[in-house]
């Protein structure tokens, strides 16, 4: 298999390190930047996890004062923005870096160094954030940031328009490149409907990332202007119009939902056909499904302001189409359920996971569905039931899928196994907590608790404080599991089984590839002329219709006449990190109103982006016509 | 799928600025008549903002030549009307802080009213976005000089032309919906 040169590096001009802390910092690999998303998103989600912690210790009982109200709109404020911005969808990149170049034949992504790019900005855009706690106070005003309340100084919300700002550039420019990555880099015969429903489902979200972030960006600048530097956007006194704030936050805020599941709708759709031994049940249903939701997604943002004035038009018609969305979800449940029906099932811990969101997120959509109904809805306005609702849909979802990922992949991404017993434990402990804490939610929420309350107010009485309680007590179930959790990632990363090159006996062309992965991923671009195409590769039909396996060596990915080919891997570059300190001035300059600061960020950021320009190219000037640099392969087949 | 990859990620951003833009003009249009008692749209000069849209949207005509001269492998005038139309670029920069001090001395302040804001943030966004757009005009002029871009590469002024014209695209919306539509609208 080592029969191939790869060149990687050593081109003067571009940094060298091979390994150590320069290999990563200037790394322009999608698998060693989908690791260090991974990473990061583990101490984000620390942080947001302790933020839900001291949340539920100070509503365990009716009027405690644990902590002060002040401190308890920053703490869930900042849990809400922690986990949307800072977890799932960063996770989400994690799997998209790791996965969709493998996945889709390719060597790398279409744009390695904005790649890391969009990485560095992530990290600093949450680390801003998180620096507005030493700097008198963090954003108070709700991650849905609703104006006047936002505007007013006393919510802290500059830190809020600017940091999801600078998070917002990290997001579009990887819906930029992961869109050109997936249209134009895919091995030959790789069809869009041979493609994996993982690669079909980030393609769906990466669109939706283009096209919801405009809106919020535009909503974050007229914020900025009026907490900054007195604009009048969002002010009733002078004429302005709250309602529009929440038009452009949900404008982008619910495809924002999708946009958090449709990568574990995809991680899913990829374990349950593996774990069931058996094809996704009604492939192009799912892929459809799946872009029908991307497309109604943009349609139904007003079910979120039934109760502001929108008028009975405007709620009859955006009901409807929250009713209508529900059904390509409903379809793809559906598909979920017969790919396992009459399948050899094996219940390793990716495929307990995988069932826990098909049925968390089913329930999830149930109370989704609640909300549509517009008398409904009236009454669940900012309870609890709401809060009961999008964390099993994002919770019971999202993280229920992303954890499968995790457990699935980790054998891909390391060389080994994740300790099967210790998954086992992690799964039905997580289960349980989630349950407990977010269960008795729907009923404190009916029974009148309402959300963003620094106090539990102790006239809703006994019952709405039993649910409370029961809450936090999951809580503490849940930092348990994850305790559990991080000691088998730990374990497993130092002392795990080793896991082969294919242990679940996978169907998609990642598993093709030695465990861990190489630089290169592939020796030799692999040709596709099936959906499943592994699989295919490994097992055929015999005359009577039954799945034998095809004898070692006998298949098409054993060739080796590929020796001595040239890979060419892009180069190391410390332009994306240089470039990307220069948001911390601007970030700051935009908070303070400093113009040097801002001055000094994007001439910074402008010189970063000569130095990247100029930075000499190894494999020459790619404006070079195609077949003058074909190195790269997986581009040029494509073409 | 022959598009370049530049090309496509060129394509697939200006996508998602279009929506950018297109969330400030609603804003512009939802605030026309909220102006607090202050300066409206009466304050704004037809004749001068003409001159200048004018001289934006011709520099999309030398954009095209420029490009044209680099697919022909003519860098000397290829490096001509990328000068021309960085230069009426300026011209039209130049006209927008003329105007924006006029308005602002005849009492169009930003933080006076909706109006203002909307107004001040939609065009400035756009007066960025042409100031960029200078920015690479200027870039690629000197990158040629200094034999970094090739004959063969018009790849790159493509892709600049790509932004320039989305650039003057969004202006002849902005430049109809706020400085020609409302004088109808508001009578």
């Amino acid at each position: 298999m080592a029969s191939s040169t790869v060149e990687t590096k050593g081109f003067k001009g571009r940094p060298k390190g091979e390994s150590g802390l320069s290999a990563w910092i200037t790394t322009t690999d999608h698998k060693k930047i989908g690791i260090m998303y991974f990473v990061t998103v583990l101490v984000f989600f620390f942080l947001g996890g302790a933020e839900s912690g001291v949340i539920r210790a100070q509503l365990a009982q009716a009027e405690m004062d644990l902590v002060t109200a002040e401190i308890y709109n920053q703490v869930f404020t900042m849990h809400g923005i922690t986990m949307v911005f800072l977890v799932v969808m960063p996770l989400s990149a994690a799997f998209f870096n790791y996965l969709v170049p493998l996945m889709i034949g390719a060597r790398d992504v279409a744009f390695p160094r904005l790649n890391a790019f969009s990485y560095w900005v992530y990290l600093f855009g949450g680390i801003f954030l998180y620096s507005s706690f030493f700097l008198g106070g963090a954003p108070s005003g709700g991650w849905t940031g609703y104006a006047p309340l936002a505007s007013d100084a006393v919510s802290n919300m500059a830190f809020y328009a600017v940091g999801l700002n600078i998070l917002g550039v990290s997001s579009l420019a990887a819906a930029v490149n992961f869109i050109v990555t997936i249209l134009n880099m895919r091995a030959p015969g790789m069809t869009f409907m041979r493609m994996p429903v993982f690669v079909w489902m980030s393609l769906v979200t990466n669109f939706l990332l283009l096209f919801a972030l405009p809106p919020i960006a535009v909503a974050l600048f007229m914020l900025n202007a009026d907490t900054v530097v007195g604009a009048q956007f969002f002010e009733p006194a002078s004429g302005g119009d709250p309602i529009l704030w929440q038009h452009l936050f949900w404008l982008f805020g619910h495809p924002e939902v999708y946009i958090m599941i449709l990568p574990a709708m995809g991680i899913v759709s990829e374990i349950l056909p593996t774990g069931s031994r058996k094809p996704l049940f009604g492939y192009a249903a799912v892929v459809f499904a799946g872009a029908a939701i991307g497309f109604i997604g943009f349609g139904v943002w007003a079910h979120h302001m039934f109760t502001s004035a929108i008028g009975p038009v405007a709620r009859s018609a955006f009901a409807l189409t929250t009713m209508f969305i529900a059904v390509p979800t409903g379809i793809k449940i559906f598909n979920w359920v017969f790919t396992m029906w009459g399948g050899k099932l094996r219940f390793h811990t990716p495929m307990l996971f995988s069932i826990g969101f098909v049925s968390m997120f089913t329930i999830g959509g149930l109370s989704g569905v609640t909300h549509a109904i517009v008398p409904h809805n009236a009454q669940q306005h900012d309870t609890y039931y709401v809060v009961a609702h999008f964390h099993y849909v994002l919770f019971g979802g999202a993280l229920f899928g992303l954890i499968a990922g995790i457990y699935y992949w980790f054998p891909k991404v390391t060389g080994k196994l994740m300790d099967e017993k210790l998954g086992k434990v992690h799964f039905w402990t997580w289960l349980l907590g989630f349950n407990l804490t977010f269960g008795p939610m729907h009923m404190s929420g009916l029974l009148g608790q309402p959300r963003r309350t620094a106090v539990l107010p102790g006239e809703l009485g006994g019952t709405v404080e039993l649910y409370n309680l029961l809450s936090t007590l999951g809580v503490v179930v849940l930092i348990g599991s994850a305790l559990v959790f991080l000691f088998n990632l730990i374990r497993s990363i130092k002392a795990g089984q080793a896991a082969g090159d294919d242990p679940w006996d996978a169907r998609t062309l990642e598993w093709i590839t030695p465990s861990p992965t190489p630089s290169h991923n592939f020796d030799a671009i692999p040709t596709v002329t099936h959906r499943d195409e592994f699989w295919h590769r490994k097992y055929a039909e015999d005359d009577a219709g039954k799945v034998v396996r095809v004898p070692a060596g006998a298949s098409e990915d054993h060739d080796t006449d590929h020796e001595g080919e040239h890979i060419h891997m892009p180069d190391p570059s410390y332009w994306p990190l240089v470039q990307t300190l220069g948001v911390f001035p601007l970030g700051y300059g935009l908070v303070y109103l400093n113009f040097w600061l801002i001055g000094i960020g994007v001439l910074w950021m402008v010189i970063g982006l000569y130095g990247w320009i100029i930075e000499p190219l190894a494999e020459g000037d790619d404006d070079e016509p195609e077949d003058a640099h074909t190195p790269t392969g997986a581009a040029a087949a494509a073409h | 799928m022959g598009v370049d990859h530049r090309k496509l990620g060129m394509w697939a951003f200006l996508g998602s600025e279009f929506l950018f833009f297109g969330g400030f003009v609603t804003a512009y249009l939802l605030y026309l008549e909220s102006t607090a008692g202050g300066v409206g749209v009466e304050v704004f000069d037809i004749p001068f903002t003409s001159i200048s849209s004018f001289v934006l949207l011709m520099s999309s005509l030398t954009m095209v030549l420029a490009h044209h001269a680099h697919t022909r492998g003519d860098l000397r005038r290829m490096r001509l009307w990328i000068l021309a139309t960085a230069g009426q670029g300026m011209v039209f920069l130049g006209g927008q802080v003329y105007e924006f001090n006029v308005f602002y001395r005849e009492g169009l302040v930003l933080t006076d009213s909706p109006f203002a804001s909307a107004f001040y943030v939609l065009t400035g966004f756009h007066g960025v976005h042409v100031f960029i757009g200078i920015l690479m005009l200027l870039s690629i002029f000197v990158f040629s000089l200094i034999g970094k871009i090739k004959p063969n590469q018009h790849l790159k002024t493509e892709m600049i032309g790509l932004y320039w014209h989305f650039v003057d695209i969004i202006w002849v919306v902005i430049f109809t919906v706020v400085y020609l539509i409302p004088e109808i609208a508001v009578l």
